[in-house]
């Protein structure tokens, strides 16, 4: 059994039973809760989410698991990991629905996809990744493998924090990272047996920070 | 690229899985949840898990049948029957599902679709369908599993759902339910070409290559139901035959990319010699 501990936060949307289920599968040692005094306890997160931008930063904001996360991942260099909505919350700034502030760790603005003729929004499937920045979490997969994406908007951010991107109609970011801050575009934990890969990747990285 | 969708969609009845045959005849299957793992460790990219009794009981999809067939499935899960309103779509979500199928509840009440959108976002409801042609020759949408015509025409209804905030459409012929005469590529392109979203065919595959048809014929993924059960590694099969067609995703362990298909489409048999050496050799399965 490992060492580490994974906080799954709950902020009130999402499918936190899919991000369970593979960490379960992967027999990792994680406790899913909305609670700061429960997460504060984790040695790394997972950030998930299904849902709008605006929801998704008004809750964070509201249930003070921003200010917790501040602490625990900027202060204390905690490695995290965000999925999908997860990931778009590590941005400055959303254009979706509105204009909304996000948590501004990595550089970047949340825009929504162009569609035209032939490429449709949302991008939903499975879509090869072209992998830039390999370690640690894409490790264990190789170039190429097939991921499930399923969104309308999409991370815009230097090529510098750029660690995997694919082609839909045009080159989307699909993972960034930024020392300790991982984000995936696509759900890994309903992407078979690469997806289990990559949280792996993570989960062998979040182990080996554990001090 | 993005890949076309290869989807299996079970018809569950009581708790069991069927077959389903022109929504009126059902053939039992076995346990949800055993299907589940069997089609995931075969590579489907999606499963889409429809109550047909539910609804008719005036019930809700079982949530602990979602949780632990959920447990079960590392592909996108979609859940449907019998939702009635957001509270109860939020719990099927709650309880696995990755995203949720409406129909009888949204033709009664369309903006159950609005409202599950603005909650969950675009990409979680799924809008199923059910078209029958009707003797004047047009097509039109039923509802309650196929046995009331609500007097519209899907084309029309599948724009209004868009405008609601569809994310995908889920179209089944009633017709060729069951068949094996594959899709009904009429009603499948009409309803594609009417809408922006990914549309989602459904209905009548009895061979793979209904899939490429329905997948040529403007549908961004292809669903089976009753095509999938009692073969085994029926999705791999399937989808070797499909790649030099389409583009879908490769994934699995088993390859039948060189074996080549007999008419009916199923994988030719390999010669004996072939055969006797297979009994030599030990595949390790990987431990992630």
């Amino acid at each position: 059994m490992s060492t580490s501990l994974i906080g799954v936060v709950d902020y009130g949307l999402g499918n936190i039973q899919s991000v369970c289920n593979a960490l379960e599968r992967l027999g990792c040692r994680f406790s899913a809760s909305g609670d700061d005094k429960v997460l504060s306890k984790a040695s790394a997160y997972i950030l998930p989410g299904v849902g709008a931008f605006g929801e998704g930063i008004d809750n964070l904001n509201r249930s003070g698991l921003r200010t917790m996360l501040n602490e625990h991942v900027i202060e204390k260099r905690k490695p995290i990991l965000g999925i999908c909505l997860g990931m778009q919350l590590f941005a400055d700034a959303s254009e979706e629905m509105g204009d909304y502030e996000g948590l501004g760790w990595i550089p970047g603005r949340i825009k929504m996809l162009p569609s035209s003729d032939g490429v449709q929004v949302p991008h939903v499937g499975w879509n090869n990744l072209s992998l830039r920045i390999g370690d640690p979490i894409f490790s264990r997969i190789g170039d190429g493998a097939h991921v499930f994406f399923d969104h309308s908007y999409s991370f815009v951010c230097d090529q510098e924090y750029v660690s995997a991107v694919c082609s839909h109609g045009i080159e989307i970011v699909a993972g960034v990272q930024r020392d300790n801050i991982f984000g995936v575009q696509f759900h890994p934990e309903k992407s078979q047996n690469d997806g289990l890969r990559i949280l792996r990747g993570f989960f062998n990285y979040a182990e080996g920070c554990v001090c | 690229m993005l890949k076309s969708r290869i989807i299996a969609c079970l018809t569950v009845k009581e708790g069991v899985v069927v077959q389903s045959i022109g929504f009126s005849k059902f053939l039992p299957v076995g346990r949800p949840e055993i299907a589940i793992e069997f089609l995931n460790s075969w590579g489907v990219d999606e499963i889409i898990l429809l109550d047909i009794s539910a609804g008719r009981l005036g019930q809700l999809i079982s949530c602990e049948m979602i949780t632990n067939c959920s447990k079960k499935c590392f592909v996108p899960l979609t859940a449907g029957g019998g939702i009635t309103s957001v509270e109860e779509a939020a719990q099927l979500l709650h309880a696995g599902a990755d995203k949720v199928t409406v129909n009888s509840a949204a033709l009664v009440r369309p903006e159950l679709i609005q409202d599950v959108a603005k909650k969950f976002g675009e990409q979680c409801v799924v809008v199923s369908i059910d078209a029958k042609k009707l003797p004047s020759g047009e097509y039109g949408v039923f509802r309650s599993g196929g046995t009331d015509s609500v007097g519209i025409a899907p084309v029309e209804w599948a724009q209004r759902v868009r405008s609601l905030g569809a994310g995908e459409i889920l179209i089944n012929s009633i017709d060729r339910d069951g068949s094996k005469l594959g899709y009904d590529l009429e009603l499948t392109s009409s309803v594609a070409s009417a809408v922006d979203i990914p549309v989602i065919a459904l209905g009548g595959v009895g061979h793979p290559q209904h899939f490429i048809d329905g997948l040529q014929n403007g549908a961004a993924a292809a669903a089976a139901g009753n095509f999938f059960h009692f073969s085994e590694h029926s999705v791999i099969t399937a989808k070797s035959f499909i790649a030099p067609f389409a583009e879908v995703r490769l994934d699995t362990y088993a390859d039948y990319s060189s074996g080549g298909f007999l008419e009916d489409g199923r994988v030719s048999r390999k010669k004996d010699k072939f055969l006797q050496e297979l009994r030599f050799v030990h595949y390790e399965e990987e431990v992630i």
